[in-house]
């Protein structure tokens, strides 16, 4: 490595950022052994970064009164100075985009190219998640789709019919995702099974009448008992799609579009710690590496540092500004006790950890980067020292009693308490409520039952009126939702 | 392996079409917002855009969440005192409702209103939205007294300050070339020729190549002979004149400024006046505003005497019509300007005038106008002028009266003077 500065400025120029990239790259490269998309880093102004900020950092995206609702405000929190904008917003795709403020000095934008364009993006290439739910190499492509399609729904049928339907798809986001299976390369027979099922599809909408003829005796009877669906299906937007008797063509092509959007923020939702963390800790560890080799000045460190420690501060439960678990500073913390258990293994971490303990840190991260998700990555590596450190503690809120109760700290007896019920609380599955396509009356009303299925006793919110008129518009047909508790008891919460 | 792209100069408002969208939904909270916005500040800064909010929770996105109640494991950073098993007073309020997540602070918190900031137009659109300019269509329909001089394409013909010299000298260009072309591939011929002859041995001041060259001659004459540029070339900008409806507006501001008109009332008059002329604003690319002021007898004056200025004295209403109707008869020809006045009042007029009044009105005024708002500033019982004007009113149509108790009720009298008229 030449001992050479690379600048003394804290403006950037396009030159020196370039420059800066080129090292970063290298380092990142040839010394960390970091995998990363191809990368495009564009400058942009404040308001366009508002801009971004409100379509959920997509650089395209259809149109929606909602995102125009974060538009504005956004824009009025930034201009009354109550919030910076993020130095940064990356998107999953190849080549990996990523954008830089204007208005950032030279520091600064060292640090986001560091933190999104080699931290980020090698988290994109490289985790289990996105690996397995999203193409990076089509999602750009497949906003454009989606946004032309939209827009051309809106010149046929109208912007407030979209609209409508929008509005629904968007509540029930959240519920059009598979958890568990991706769907399967097509083989062949699936491909034919397909094909037969278009075609019997075509010969329903000729013989109408075969539908309506009542089956004989016992074959019809055993029909009519049988639940549909047969198991209860838990991806609402998808049976929505492929089962709402009245959708048009073009509202299930809408469904579908909201539902890839969806499962494409999935694994997003699902790594915030890891994410963050793994990013945090190689803008770190990248700029300092700068830093040792004489690249940078005291001054770019400084100012580096400072807003460094300003992302990774954890301020203690008892402050007014408190908002729970920063998952910056945990994330940051964890992956930087990963190398600290590697290289100064002490004799509890020996015992904790006894696999990696005394590895070669570089691969035990980039293990954990790739194979976890924020609950497992925290069940698996949280170490009591960092318990320590963070000084966690456990507090069960049972509503039957009449006070909360701690129930672990950070002692030995504690430890592994608190670190499951640390991994739980990043659980997506126990944090959104479990909803699922019971049953369909598929023979009287057409009605469907959805039923919740309680954890802990815990309700639902008061939304569930309103969207259960939201599922009802996309349904066409009588919607009701029913909550099952840990004892099994149903009980009907709601109908629309 | 890194591109760096500058976005800068990209289009900035890729949100605005959402933020239409958004403003489009909310309607009727925003309009709600946006008149409470105008009662309750001052009426002169009115032009510029306003803050308003609607309540977050008529624009919140639901999502199924969970509620409050059940059991619930929480772990918290920072742990100061606490040891296992203590117990803790469940704190007042939603500090349950931070366990590391947004969504769920979403549903129960805020009855804030979410606030935002319009832009002038938004808020002009919003403030006048469903308002309707009487009689405007007939303007449009008929005033079509201007004209506006819009480019159509060339012309062979026109005026030498309209030629267009590049189009000129490109025509030029391609009728020399046109014109020279045979002559020119003659002399090719003829050259070739000439090269033919002295390769197969023929001598220069042969007569076959001394023909040839004369002629080559004869023939770049007639070349350097075309007129570089010929009447024929010339290509004039041509214009025509676009009939334009009629865009220009005067509004007559009339007001009594006698001992009983005091500030407060002035103030309501000009809040109403300022209205006035900002719906005006929206319709009109030219407004001029003529201020007529009066007690026994009325004046033309400036803005700030207009609003500004004490008088006291007794009251003859007919003083400011009958100065009205000379200003317009003088200045305004009712083909071309389209005409509104408001006048303000608090309804005194000496006794004998209002009459007066009425036929100046019926017979002088009102055929001029395209629409007459007449307010009455007064707590009080209506006075002869009023029961005076509602006899103007049956006559003409485009006749209207209201009256103004305080501030509050400003703008609603506004919107009921010009409401659009269901057809």
């Amino acid at each position: 490595m030449t001992k050479k500065l690379i600048t003394d400025s804290s403006e950037w120029s396009f030159p020196l950022l370039e420059r800066f990239d080129r090292e970063i790259a290298n380092l990142a490269h040839n010394v960390y052994g970091l995998d990363t998309y191809a990368n495009q880093v564009e400058v942009i102004s404040s308001e366009q970064m508002i801009d971004a900020y409100s379509s959920v950092g997509l650089p395209i995206y259809y149109h929606h009164w909602s995102f125009g609702k974060q538009f504005v405000s956004t824009e009025q929190t930034y201009r009354r100075g109550q919030m910076g904008l993020a130095y940064e917003i990356v998107i999953n795709s190849d080549p990996c985009i990523a954008y830089l403020m204007e208005e950032n000095s030279l520091p600064m934008q060292a640090l986001v190219i560091a933190h999104a364009c080699y931290g980020h993006n090698s988290f994109f290439k490289g985790n289990y998640l996105f690996r397995t739910w999203t193409s990076a190499d089509a999602i750009i492509d497949y906003l454009v789709f989606a946004r032309k399609y939209i827009a051309q729904c809106e010149e046929r049928y109208g912007h407030e019919e979209v609209e409508l339907l929008l509005d629904s798809c968007h509540a029930l986001m959240n519920h059009g995702v598979d958890r568990y299976k991706r769907p399967a390369p097509l083989t062949m027979a699936e491909e034919q099974r397909r094909q037969r099922e278009r075609e019997d599809y075509l010969q329903y909408q000729i013989n109408d009448l075969w539908r309506t003829l009542p089956l004989h005796g016992g074959a019809a009877e055993e029909q009519a008992e049988r639940r549909w669906p047969e198991e209860p299906q838990e991806n609402l937007l998808y049976f929505i799609e492929k089962n709402a008797p009245l959708l048009e063509p073009w509202q299930r092509e809408v469904v579908r579009i909201v539902r890839k959007i969806g499962q494409y923020f999935y694994p997003q939702r699902q790594t915030q710690v890891m994410n963050e963390g793994w990013a945090t800790y190689w803008h770190y560890t990248l700029l300092n590496h700068l830093y040792d080799d004489g690249h940078v000045t005291d001054g770019f460190m400084m100012e580096f540092l400072q807003s460094h420690t300003g992302v990774v501060f954890q301020p203690p439960f008892d402050v007014p500004y408190y908002s729970g678990i920063n998952p910056y500073a945990l994330g940051f913390a964890m992956m930087r006790d990963i190398r600290r258990i590697c290289e100064e293994p002490t004799d509890e971490d020996r015992y904790w950890f006894p696999d990696i303990a005394g590895g070669d840190w570089k691969k035990v991260l980039d293990f954990a980067m790739r194979n976890f998700k924020d609950e497992s990555f925290i069940a698996q590596f949280l170490s009591p020292t960092l318990m320590r450190e963070f000084r966690l503690f456990s507090i069960c809120d049972d509503d039957r009693e009449e006070h909360m109760q701690v129930t672990a700290i950070h002692e030995e007896q504690g430890y592994r308490a608190l670190r499951q019920s640390l991994a739980e609380q990043y659980n997506l599955g126990s944090r959104e409520p479990n909803i699922q396509v019971f049953s369909v009356d598929r023979r009287g009303d057409r009605s469907m039952t959805l039923r919740h299925f309680t954890h802990n006793r815990r309700p639902l919110g008061d939304s569930v009126e309103e969207m259960l008129r939201h599922i009802r518009r996309l349904w066409g047909f009588a919607v009701r939702l029913e909550t099952v508790d840990d004892q099994g008891r149903v009980q009907l919460i709601g109908e629309a | 392996m890194s591109h760096f792209i500058d976005r800068r100069l990209n289009g900035r408002n890729k949100s605005a079409v959402n933020r239409q969208r958004f403003l489009k939904r909310y309607k009727t909270q925003l309009k709600r917002a946006v008149a409470d916005a105008v009662d309750n500040r001052s009426i002169t800064d009115i032009d510029s855009g306003e803050k308003v909010g609607i309540p977050s929770r008529d624009i919140t996105e639901p999502v199924f969440h969970h509620g409050k109640g059940g059991v619930r494991d929480m772990v918290h950073p920072g742990n100061k005192e606490f040891m296992r098993g203590d117990k803790i007073r469940r704190p007042e309020g939603g500090s349950g409702e931070g366990s590391g997540q947004g969504k769920a602070g979403k549903g129960g918190a805020g009855e804030d209103d979410f606030v935002f900031e319009l832009s002038r137009e938004e808020f002009l659109d919003l403030l006048f939205d469903d308002l309707e300019l009487p009689n405007l269509v007939r303007n449009q329909l008929i005033g079509t007294t201007e004209f506006k001089t819009v480019r159509a394409g060339y012309a062979t013909q026109g005026a030498p300050n309209n030629i267009d010299v590049v189009r000129s000298l490109k025509g030029a260009i391609a009728r020399r070339t046109a014109l020279g072309a045979p002559s020119r591939s003659r002399i090719r011929e003829l050259e070739e020729e000439i090269e033919g002859l002295l390769a197969s041995g023929v001598a220069e001041d042969d007569i076959q190549v001394r023909e040839r060259r004369e002629e080559i001659d004869r023939l770049k004459t007639r070349i350097a002979a075309l007129p570089f540029i010929d009447t024929f070339d010339l290509r004039f900008q041509s214009f025509v004149k676009d009939p334009q409806p009629t865009s220009k507006a005067v509004m007559l501001c009339i007001m009594d400024v006698s001992g009983s008109m005091d500030q407060v009332r002035k103030n309501l008059a000009k809040r109403f006046f300022i209205l006035l002329y900002l719906f005006l604003q929206r319709n009109y690319d030219k407004i001029e505003v003529v201020f007529i002021r009066h007690h026994t007898i009325a004046q033309e004056v400036d803005e700030q005497e207009f609003f500004y200025s004490r008088e006291t004295g007794g009251t003859v209403v007919s003083s400011a019509l009958n100065l009205a109707y000379e200003v317009v008869k003088e200045r305004y020809d009712s083909s071309v300007w389209n005409i509104y006045a408001a006048q303000a009042s608090d309804g005194d007029n000496w006794d004998s005038d209002s009459g007066v009044c009425r036929d100046i009105m019926i017979q002088q005024l009102m055929p001029l106008m395209r629409y007459f708002a007449y307010v009455e500033i007064t707590p009080r019982q209506h006075q002869s002028l009023w029961y005076a004007y509602q006899e103007v009113m049956a006559a003409h149509p485009h006749f209207a009266m209201q009256e103004i108790g305080g501030a509050e009720d400003i703008f609603p009298v506004f919107r009921e003077l010009f409401k659009r008229q269901e057809a």
